[in-house]
């Protein structure tokens, strides 16, 4: 057997906006001149409400291996599951895919509402590629996994959201592909159904199966990808590292989000924090074991009466590991600027890259009336003055507390 | 050949999906099979208006072999009105499917030519009811009925691949194809024999529709061969018919899912 599972070869795939014709006389010599294009590889110019979905894409993936695919909206990643599920054909390039593929870019494609959820099954398996064989075998893991046993001879058309979706992925997670495509799909069902789902999909990949998750939710593809991929603009900005590549899809969203402007005040509401050496120099980095500055500037218009400040250090993942607040020393930000600092004098964050963001509170509430999350990231340095112990080696511990061990005595 | 290949592995597909249509129109349906022989039932009805008509004004009365014959032909026809109705909609009203899905599109027509099939067998059942009573009587040229019926699906098939495709690209032909449907029986001999057309008849014939309907009533109620130079038309026609439908369909394949 081959070991490259998937070639991309520099493919590029144009789509078009809009696309009302005036006339017949139009739309006959351009659709014939579409088709044209898309049986052909060549003609790498736009022409006018065109734009590149995927831009001159290559990778390749061997045998067993499972990459992520993330990205902000619209940045093709599902147009890339499509091409290579032979739904779309590329304007350029050569995909080479080598094994039985299985697609999941629905959850319960071709699900129908008046049949029974048993009857949907074998529509489903089939519409998936299985054999009405294989899923003879299989309707009781199916059933099972998907937890909906008792409601499996009612028509899915009664079911709840969860339940269909849960169906539908049973069904997926039983094919036993030689390569499998999944697209966003884990959103749907609840926290534990989705752990179950991820944990299957492990164990498909541990079977030899070769894998590409399309997600937003960048710790679940950094649980099941190896290696992972940033889509923007339909280019790969970023191939490999999974904790890297986190960082790099945060900033295209940030970038992308960040045009937010506050216009519902009179005046700018701004925050800044940075991390400040002990001379009050900014700094783009700090040692472990070191204290911390933060140096907070900010200025707050006239509508907002009296506000606390949070400062929130976690990943890129939201997860917070330190809230910090204003509140603790009995500072309330008034309107007009101000600038303070915070000093953590004994952050014991290991070293790492960390998030920062502000936000502001309502004093009586508690509610958030803003939320700054453009904040430059604190790094945190190993410090060069050697290790003087070793760190914890888990990858996911963040925080080293002051712990003691004691010998009680030998074991025998 | 590789995309034939495919298609047979797919077949179970295909089988799947025309039961899931078939179990679909008769859950929560109180007539449920009786709706397959509605239609024909319906053109029989218009039928024996018409031949009523035409008695009255000639002075031959209406026999039950007129009745035989109208319903010898209605029902095939019938088969073939709601084939092409459900196949030109097909790859619209599954544009889902294909959207999110690879497999070979032509399960899509495929399917719904084989679901009115279904009705059409379950027709055919009645049909065979009517000739018993009718006393039309049985004859060797029967033989000629499988081969008849084969080539009617053929080029149903053909037909229905073809606006298939043609209305996931202009959805005006969905419109065309109800009209075109609704005043096609006066084009094909449902109502009367093709010899009733004297020197027109000929072209009446060139409709490969019109000459399977035909030979049918021949074969079945009149018991005669059909004849021999129309059915090599038909053969023909059929085989260009679907080779060129194919070949359409293939080559417009590729822009489906992102036109649909």
């Amino acid at each position: 057997m081959h070991p490259i599972a998937i070639e991309f070869q520099r493919v590029w795939k144009k789509y078009r906006k809009g696309a009302t014709h005036d006339s017949l006389r139009d739309l006959l010599p351009d659709l014939a001149r579409r088709i044209v294009r898309l049986r052909g590889n060549g003609d790498v110019a736009l022409q006018e409400k065109e734009f590149w979905a995927v831009q001159d894409v290559s990778f390749e993936m061997k045998r067993g291996e499972s990459i992520g695919i993330i990205g902000p909206n619209g940045s093709g990643k599902s147009t890339m599951l499509k091409l290579l599920s032979r739904i779309l054909t590329p304007t350029r390039g050569n995909i080479v895919v080598r094994g039985r593929i299985s697609a999941l870019i629905e959850v319960g494609a071709g699900f129908h509402g008046d049949l029974t959820g048993r009857e949907n099954i074998y529509l489903n398996g089939a519409i998936l590629g299985m054999k009405k064989r294989e899923i003879d075998l299989r309707l009781d893991e199916i059933i099972a996994f998907s937890e909906v046993e008792s409601f499996i001879d009612t028509p899915v058309k009664r079911y709840s959201s969860g339940m269909y979706a849960r169906l539908g992925f049973s069904v997926a997670a039983h094919m036993d592909p030689e390569i499998l495509l999944i697209d966003e799909v884990l959103s749907v069902g609840d926290a534990g159904f989705r752990a179950k789902c991820l944990t299957k999909l492990q164990e498909t990949l541990q079977g030899g199966a070769t894998i590409i998750f399309v997600s937003h939710n960048v710790r679940e593809v950094s649980r099941l990808c190896e290696r992972v991929m940033v889509l923007v603009d339909g280019q790969v900005t970023h191939f490999g590292d999974a904790v890297h590549a986190m960082k790099v899809y945060h900033d295209a969203t940030v970038g992308r989000s960040a045009r937010k402007t506050h216009s519902r005040f009179s005046s700018p509401c701004t925050i800044t924090v940075r991390s400040v050496d002990t001379d009050g120099q900014e700094t783009p980095s700090t040692s472990f074991g070191d204290p911390i500055r933060l140096r907070v500037k900010c200025h707050l218009p006239e509508e907002m009466k009296a506000a606390h400040l949070a400062i929130l250090v976690g990943n890129y993942t939201d997860q917070d590991y330190i809230a910090l607040s204003s509140e603790r020393a009995g500072i309330t930000l008034s309107p007009g600027s101000a600038d303070f600092s915070c000093h953590l004098e004994h952050c014991r964050l290991l070293p790492g890259r960390y998030r920062v963001r502000a936000a502001l509170l309502d004093p009586l509430t508690q509610r958030p009336l803003e939320v700054f999350p453009y904040q430059p990231d604190l790094l945190i340095d190993v410090p060069t003055s050697a290790l003087v112990y070793r760190l914890p080696p888990s990858e996911n511990a963040v925080i080293d507390i002051p712990y003691a061990w004691q010998v009680n005595g030998a074991s025998a | 050949m590789g995309r034939l290949r495919e298609l047979i592995q797919y077949q179970e597909l295909l089988f799947i999906l025309t039961w899931k249509e078939i179990r679909v129109r008769y859950k929560q349906s109180v007539m449920g099979f009786l709706w397959a022989i509605l239609m024909p039932l319906l053109i029989v009805g218009s039928g024996i208006i018409i031949k009523k008509v035409f008695s009255t004004v000639s002075g031959v009365p209406t026999t039950l072999a007129d009745i035989a014959s109208v319903s010898v032909k209605a029902v095939p026809w019938a088969f073939f009105m709601s084939a092409i109705r459900f196949a030109t909609q097909s790859l619209v009203f599954n544009s889902n499917l294909v959207q999110k899905i690879y497999f070979p599109r032509e399960i899509l027509p495929l399917s719904a030519v084989l679901t009115s099939l279904f009705d059409f067998l379950i027709a055919i059942i009645g049909l065979t009811v009517v000739l018993v009573v009718s006393q039309v009587g049985i004859s060797i040229h029967l033989l000629w009925l499988p081969l008849l019926i084969g080539l009617l699906i053929l080029l149903t098939f053909a037909v229905g691949m073809l606006l298939s495709c043609a209305n996931l690209f202009f959805r005006d032909v969905k419109y065309l194809v109800e009209v075109s449907l609704t005043f096609g029986i006066f084009f094909v001999p449902v109502f009367y024999d093709v010899s009733r057309l004297g020197k027109w008849s000929t072209l009446m014939l060139l409709n490969p529709v019109a000459t399977i309907l035909e030979s049918i009533n021949r074969v079945v109620v009149l018991h005669q061969p059909p004849d021999g130079w129309w059915i090599g038309y038909v053969i023909c026609c059929s085989a260009v018919a679907l080779i060129a439908s194919w070949k359409i369909f293939n080559w417009t394949q590729p822009a489906f899912a992102e036109t649909v």
